[in-house]
Formats: C-alpha cells, structure tokens, sequence
C-alpha cells in the first residue's frame, strides 16, 4: 500500500502551554485561546492569519466552530476530528496534508481543558457501551488494567516495572516547572499506593489536572521565516483497532505498531534513530505498550526495558521529558502536550530537561481505550 | 446486480440482545454464510457486511483472558470485572463470581449464566468444575 506523505514539506513553528495544573474560573476555551494567542504571538501571528483550525475541547463537539467564532476567523479548513487523546496528533497529520496541499496557509492546533477545578474528574461525554456498562468497570482505569493483567500473565511483567514508569516520568518532572507533580516520588510508594483497578494503583495513573496547549504549522519556506528553528513534520501516520477494550484484539498489541511503522517509512528513519520519545501515559503500562509496538524494545521486554532508570533522566533513551501525564499535566486529551514536548525538546526550548544534540523526535498520541494510535516524527533542520 | 441486504434475524441487534439477556438468555449471533460467531450484536457480519445472521443460543463456555479487580469503598464488596474468551470464538466483558476476587486467574475456565448486577442483566461467570483450561 503506498502511504505517501510531504516528508519535511511542513513546520511547527511555534508552540505553547497555558494554566497546567490548576487555572480557577478560567473556562475551557479561554484556556485554548490564550494559548493559541502566545503561539502565534510567539511568532508575530495573529489569530487573522489562521486558515487552518484544528482543534477539539474536552465536552464540546461543536468546539471547532466556537473557536472559529472566538477568535473572529474564517477558516478554510475546520477539523473537529474526535479520536480521544490522539486527536492531535491526527491534526498534524491532516494539517501537514493540507499545508502541503495548498489547502490552508497557516494551521493553529489548540486544546484547553478546565477539569480539575470545574470538576475535579476526568470530563467525558461519551456513550456507555451495553455491553461493558453493566460490569461497573472503572471508565477507563480498568480497560488499562485489564491490558496490564494480560501483559504480566503473558511476559511477566511486575507492579515494580510499572513503577519505573512512573517514578521516571516524576524525576523528569521534578526539572521541568511546569510540571504540575513534582515532589519526590519512589518505586516503593508506588507499590504500597491505594489500588484503582488491579493491578494498576493511583500512581500508575495520570493526573487530573487543567491546561492548555497550542502549536502553529506552515510549510517550510514560511517556517524558515517565521523562526529560527522549525521542527519539520518528517512523518505521521493513524491507526485503531477497536473502541471497547472488550473488543481489542489483542490486549497486549495495540494499532501503535501500524502508526508507528507507517510513520518510520515516511520519515525514512527506525526507532534506534529517535533521540527523544513522547509517549502518551495515561497508565504506566501505555508507556511499556508503546515503547514495545513502536519499535524501541521486543515485544514482551518493555517491563524490562524500563528498568534501573533507563529512561529517566541521565538514561539511554530519555521519555515523556516533561513528566508526563504521568507527573506534568494530564487535563483529559494529552496528545497536545506530547506533541509541544517534542518540539520544544528539537527548538532547543526545554530548559534544564534539555537533551543535548537530539534531531528525531517521536511523539505519540492514544485515544480511547488503546483504541486510537497516532504517531508523528519530527526533526530539526539538519534531518531534512 | 445489487445485493440483497435485508436483515431478517437481527433488524433491532441492540434491543435483541437486551430483551434475550432480560429473559436470561445468553444469544450470539451467528452468521449463516460464514459460519462465524459474532458479539456485541450487529446488523451486518464486520468486514464482509453479510447480513444473513441468526441468534442462537450461547454454550456458555469460556476462559478468562484478563481480569482486573475493583475495590469500592466498603461496605461494598470488591469485584471482577474479566473479559471471556467464548468457545464460539467472540470475547465478551463479564463479572466471574464463586470464589474470592483475587483468585480469578488468567486461564480460568468458566461457565456463564445470566444474572445480575445492581438490578441490570448481566452476564455472570463461575468457575468450571476440573478448573483451569
């Protein structure tokens, strides 16, 4: 199947975060706005110059419309685009395909969320499934441990292993302060934390947090004008296997192994040559998931993987540097802020969680209950 | 030519399912054509959208392909929630009862009845007497 797409055709030229952890009495879209506003801001936009709106918030299916209309534009293109937390990444798929197309100019990808201090819980607005509904799972703590169950029976994966996962992503957060959970945190409270849904505790899950991000993309000319240091879009590629996890093939596999692949043969790169890896990790076992299907370690080695701090800060293969959903932010879709992570991490931007040198970087979006997979790949200049 | 697409058994799958599960039948569908199992309930076979589909009757049979364990504040007690492999092939979500929680293993071989859960219809599994599969 061919699986053509604009390698380096197209830029993010700007990004920016917004009120991660708690911003009281703002609403969701304020939030989007405002940082919409500092990304484009950053780069001497304004939100006229904006053809192009990506954008989906957290209860709100008419959001593309209602950002259109707050920030007084017109867009050529309005994406709405709802595959749960990897809607973002999707968006730069569609939004390199369309710059590169011709079909807008300048793309704005926004998200904002205001749940922790308008709810204090993860907002959803989802229909419950007649079939799952009944069995009182918890929505979606138990899909994930329900993968994680399998995942040990099938390659012996430890609750300890998972708390690598979890105290790697603290340690990152512990440099960025941004990070919304930055105190210490030990593999050791980990194991004794309340359990959720076994085998997985409140610490293998992410945070309920607010916030808000924003990234701005043009092709390539433009970008190299806009700012010194665009982070090029080098490939980005979807997949999903199912909805309900009771409908997941294979529990232990997810369509990340298709987006993945798909996006490594865009970009013309293999997983060895990725200096920087955003994961999303609603759960800590998504982080071992992902590393798996996506080509860093054998399927069934990423408990292992993960061990004795191998992605922690000073480790082999630095993950999710700014903490996290894990430890950073997590204000219901995180794809946004993995994504901003990444380029921040090409553009040089990441302060003292800044890895030396890195050119590739990986971020990777999830959706539902490892439903929706997403991966997108960028580089610096020098990789184009 | 077109294709005949009336769907005489299962025109109304979701409310099919639900009024069998009300009278504490476990149904699958089937289709005709194929011969394959299919779960939840649909109006056409995926893939193929054949729509020459019949409910029969469940054997009940199956495994515990995973299985997580929640714990409610008390008094309430903890449970399963475990998703069962069918011997028809079809995985479904569903509670495994007669013994303690965490003694649900992977593996475990169970028979479904319909019960329920807070006054829902459910499917609930027990455990199969020479156990493990």
């Amino acid at each position: 199947m061919r699986d053509a797409f604009p390698r380096a055709a197209t830029a993010i030229v700007s990004t920016a975060t917004h009120g991660i952890g708690e911003a009281p009495g703002q609403t969701s879209m304020e939030l989007a706005v405002r940082a919409s506003l500092l990304a484009l801001g950053r780069v001497g936009l304004k939100p006229a110059d904006v053809d192009g709106l990506f954008v989906c918030l957290p209860t709100d299916f008419f959001s593309g419309l209602g950002l259109a209309e707050y920030l007084g534009i017109h867009p050529r293109l309005t994406n709405n685009n709802r595959v749960g937390g990897s809607s973002f990444q999707t968006y730069v798929l569609w939004a390199a395909l369309a710059l590169a197309a011709g079909q807008c100019d300048v793309a704005l990808i926004a998200y904002g969320s205001n749940q922790r201090t308008a709810s204090g819980k993860l907002v959803r607005s989802l229909l419950p499934s007649p079939y799952e509904a009944p069995y009182q799972a918890l929505v979606p703590a138990s899909a994930y441990a329900l993968a994680a169950s399998r995942h040990m029976h099938e390659f012996g994966t430890t609750r300890a292993q998972l708390a690598q996962v979890a105290v790697a992503a603290r340690q990152w957060a512990q440099r960025n302060p941004e990070a919304f959970a930055r105190e210490p945190l030990s593999v050791e409270q980990c194991l004794a934390a309340r359990m959720l849904s076994t085998p997985l505790s409140v610490r293998d899950s992410c945070l309920v947090t607010d916030g808000a991000a924003a990234l701005v993309m043009t092709r390539g000319d433009r970008a190299r004008e806009l700012c010194l240091r665009p982070v090029y879009v080098l490939g980005a590629a979807e997949a999903t296997h199912h909805r309900m996890i009771s409908a997941a093939p294979d529990l232990t596999v997810t369509a990340a192994v298709e987006s993945g692949a798909r996006a490594y043969a865009q970009a013309g790169i293999h997983a060895r040559d990725v200096d920087v890896v955003q994961l999303y990790d609603a759960f800590t076992i998504n982080t071992i998931l992902f590393l798996e299907d996506l080509g860093f370690c054998p399927k069934g080695e990423g408990g292992r993987f993960v061990e004795g701090g191998r992605m922690a800060p000073g480790g082999a293969l630095p993950v999710n540097t700014n903490g996290g959903g894990l430890s950073c932010v997590h204000p219901g879709m995180y794809g946004l802020f993995a994504l901003v992570e990444a380029a921040r991490q090409l553009a040089g931007e990441a302060g003292e969680r800044q890895i030396t040198g890195a050119e590739v970087a990986l971020a990777h979006g999830n959706g539902g209950e490892l439903s929706s997979q997403a991966t997108v790949i960028l580089g610096t200049g020098a990789t184009v | 030519m077109t294709t005949d697409v009336s769907v005489p058994a299962g025109l109304l799958p979701e409310r099919s399912w639900l009024a069998a599960l009300e009278q504490g039948q476990f149904l699958l569908q089937r289709c005709i054509s194929s011969g394959q199992f299919i779960f939840p309930p649909r109006i056409a076979e995926p893939r193929s959208g054949a729509t020459d589909l019949e409910w029969v009757p469940a054997c009940g049979e199956g495994v515990v392909y995973a299985v997580t364990v929640i714990s409610p504040r008390p008094p309430a007690a903890p449970y399963t929630v475990a998703l069962i492999d069918l011997v028809e092939g079809p995985r479904v979500m569903g509670r495994v009862e007669g013994l303690a929680p965490d003694q649900v293993a992977i593996g475990l071989a169970v028979t479904a009845q319909v019960g329920h859960i807070d006054g829902v219809p459910a499917l609930i599994f027990y455990p199969r007497e020479h156990a493990h599969a």
